[in-house]
């Protein structure tokens, strides 16, 4: 149950990050998951360097966030008008490119960030005993969700962001520059990929193909909640963590079978996802 | 020149003899008649197409990608160091293949190398493009016991020679081995009966054991036969087997069971990054301040990778480790050549794969011909061997070595010597006496030709 909850509320960020820039830019950024995994390096690089954890979270944030502005100013922006296909086809080959950059410069020994060392050890919980640093990483990313969602829905750029989702064309008539936004909406989705992948990495040591993975279960999340749609990557992450979690002490084999069946049953169900919006198209 | 009836005769039957020839190479081609000279060896595999020209080609498949990566590096660069002392003809080739000149058979050893990110299917793909495209003469792959198992099937089919590099499942000289492939390391049931004994004089008798145990063959041969000898002969009990999946991303559910078991000693079975990952995650759910951790099968690179010192006083059985070379001279001077090209000390994976080409160029030199069945004959042969562990020598039955098994325990931070010095050699246990009989695990090696 517990490490449902934490592998859900990353899941629940991860994806969070994929959702809004898919429904603001229309983009289906294929490389969110080597951004997920540069976050963990960065992070590490940092910490190497300082030795401070809260440091190491701000530089990876802050290392991918920059890396996702500069990516969707040079790349990314050229690709808003050209059919889907493309879009998939140039985030794919840039997650190639990122990993393979990041096994070049670091190979393929994995690397590990230890938590700080006031969440080293484990808590009793009464009933069991668990790792501290996974309980502080529920609040970690509960904490940055909050600041995510006060960014979406109390905030001028919020608003237009939430108004660019709905109908950018209209946004674009008022006057509003919308490409400085979408600029902005694509660091913030890279950043909160790049947040999770350094806070998780005390928990799983760094690879080069740890994003890979990680983007596959984002998709089911994203799915799941509803394309585009903030509170259903929350509620879709979580619902995520538990199935893999509690299917994984039964048959581990049968994890990821569960996910899909559970995503299958929801697009039966409700083929926009728990919490999705009406299509812009 | 004057022409006498000898001389006449001498050119008559020379020319004869020509003629003959090339009618017998005419017929041979055409598969009805064999040459004069093959009488006993026709065309098999790319034999003799292979080993024509002026060098030989062997085919790599190592993972460079994903969970085994670093092994598979690793492994590589003792491929290519075995490759380029073979052609030059280096000391330390000559110590292991007293024959050898230059090259093997004096034709020039070329390799290529493909990526099979531990896939079976890939491995099997990248070989038979070598073996089509590049009449490879000897293929090699590993890390993964799958890789090795699915390479077996193929050289057996091709009927090109197979040298497996790292594999520690008993299936790959067992029930799936072949006529057509060798193998270096020992299996895992061996190191498992090499470090049994020296757990029960380490830790006592009468403790409580836990289990992790990768859900697949290697993982539950080598689980049993810990316990089962264990259990017998030091009265242990086993207070939980947790069995998690190949490449696991999160062990905390089976670590959460194994924290709360109330277990003495903690059996780590899994391999690779899932070694590395449930060890780091092990010290996070705080099993190794409770329970004695022991890693009954070392993978190369684990201390590196998990650091911390994680590792201080675990028990480990191993195939290779560097500091063997205050006991072999031909590990000195090993570890002295890759050290000097790679610029770190080689971990078993790049012995054992040093290993078996110099052992390939061993077997191809004594029996003078790439002609497989020949060179197979020769591993069969049983012919001890000059290895970087001492004296070895290949099972006939099952094309296992036989070699000796190194226990190792994970030094202190304050008496390493050195940031690679991991490792202190309890002992080096003789292989034999540990090794199962040739058919337990039900071996048939398969056709010749």
């Amino acid at each position: 149950m517990f490490n449902g909850l934490v592998l859900g509320a990353l899941l629940a960020l991860i994806s969070s990050g994929l959702t809004i820039i898919y429904g603001t830019l229309g983009v289906l950024n294929l490389a969110h998951g080597a951004m997920f995994m540069i976050g963990g390096y960065a992070g590490y690089l940092t910490f190497t360097a300082t030795g401070s954890f809260l440091l190491a979270i701000l530089g990876g944030a802050l290392f991918v966030m920059v890396l996702g502005i500069v990516m969707e100013r040079v790349i990314i922006r050229h690709f808003y008008g050209r059919p889907h296909e493309d879009q998939i086809l140039v985030t794919f080959g840039l997650s190639i490119v990122f990993v393979e950059a990041i096994r070049f410069s670091f190979g393929s020994l994995s690397y590990s960030v230890p938590p700080p060392p006031w969440a080293t050890g484990v808590t009793s919980l009464g009933f069991m005993l668990y790792p501290t640093y996974r309980l502080v990483v529920v609040g970690i990313v509960a904490v940055a969700l909050l600041a995510l969602y006060l960014v979406l829905y109390r905030t001028r750029l919020g608003m237009i962001v939430r108004a660019g989702i709905e109908d950018s064309v209209m946004v674009d008539s008022l006057g509003i520059n919308v490409f400085r936004v979408f600029m902005v909406v694509f660091g913030i989705g890279a950043m909160a990929a790049g947040f999770a992948g350094i806070v998780n990495a005390p928990v799983v040591s760094l690879t080069p193909d740890m994003g890979e993975m990680i983007l596959v279960q984002t998709f089911v999340v994203v799915v799941i909640g509803g394309v585009g749609s903030f509170p259903g990557a929350i509620l879709g992450g979580l619902i995520a963590g538990q199935i893999l979690s509690i299917t994984s002490m039964i048959n581990p084999g049968y994890a990821y079978v569960m996910l899909f069946a559970a995503m299958t049953l929801v697009l039966l169900i409700r083929p926009r996802g728990l919490m999705g919006l009406r299509s812009r198209d | 020149m004057v022409a006498n009836r000898r001389t006449f005769l001498g050119q008559s039957l020379a020319v004869g003899a020509g003629i003959g020839g090339i009618s017998a190479g005419g017929w041979g081609a055409l598969g009805l008649v064999s040459p004069a000279w093959a009488k006993d060896e026709p065309p098999i595999g790319t034999w003799p197409a292979g080993s024509q020209g002026s060098s030989v080609f062997i085919g790599i498949t190592v993972p460079r990608t994903g969970t085994y990566a670093v092994q598979g590096e690793d492994e590589l660069k003792g491929y290519q160091l075995a490759v380029e002392h073979i052609n030059a003809g280096h000391p330390l080739i000559k110590a292991i293949s007293p024959k050898t000149t230059k090259g093997v058979l004096g034709k020039e050893v070329k390799y290529g190398v493909a990526d099979d990110g531990a896939k079976p299917n890939q491995a099997v793909q990248n070989i038979s493009r070598f073996i089509s495209e590049n009449k490879a003469v000897l293929m090699t792959g590993g890390t993964s016991s799958a890789v090795a198992v699915a390479l077996n099937k193929l050289a057996q089919r091709e009927k090109v020679l197979c040298v497996v590099g790292i594999s520690g499942s008993n299936d790959t000289t067992g029930k799936d081995c072949v006529r057509y492939s060798v193998r270096e390391c020992f299996y895992g049931q061996t190191a498992a009966a090499g470090i049994g004994p020296v757990l029960l004089k380490a830790f006592g008798k009468g403790k409580k054991a836990a289990y992790l145990t990768p859900d697949y063959t290697y993982g539950h041969t080598v689980q049993k036969s810990m316990s089962d000898f264990l259990n017998k002969e030091g009265g242990w009990t086993t207070v939980t087997n947790q069995v998690s999946p190949l490449g696991a991303p999160d062990y905390s559910s089976f670590l959460l069971n194994i924290a709360n078991s109330g277990a003495d000693i903690f059996l780590n079975i899994n391999w690779g990054h899932d070694a590395v990952l449930s060890i780091q995650q092990a010290k996070q759910f705080g099993v190794l301040d409770k329970q004695k951790l022991v890693v009954p099968y070392q993978v190369p690179f684990l201390a590196r990778e998990v650091g911390g010192n994680l590792l201080e006083g675990v028990y480990a059985a191993t195939d290779f480790w560097w500091t063997l070379e205050d006991k072999y001279p031909l590990a000195k001077q090993f570890v002295a050549e890759f050290e000097k090209k790679y610029g770190y000390k080689p971990e078993w994976g790049a012995n054992a794969c040093y290993m078996q080409f110099a052992m390939w160029a061993n077997a191809v030199e004594t029996a003078g011909t790439f002609y497989p069945p020949a060179v197979i004959k020769v591993y069969e042969s049983g012919a001890k061997i000059q290895s970087t562990v001492g004296e070895v020598h290949f099972r006939p039955e099952d094309h296992q070595l036989v070699r000796p098994v190194i226990i190792v325990r994970g030094k202190k931070a304050a008496d390493m010597k050195g940031k690679e010095d991991y490792w202190e050699v309890l002992e080096v246990l003789p292989g034999e006496p540990l090794m199962q009989k040739p058919d337990a695990f039900g071996c048939k090696l398969g056709d010749y030709t």
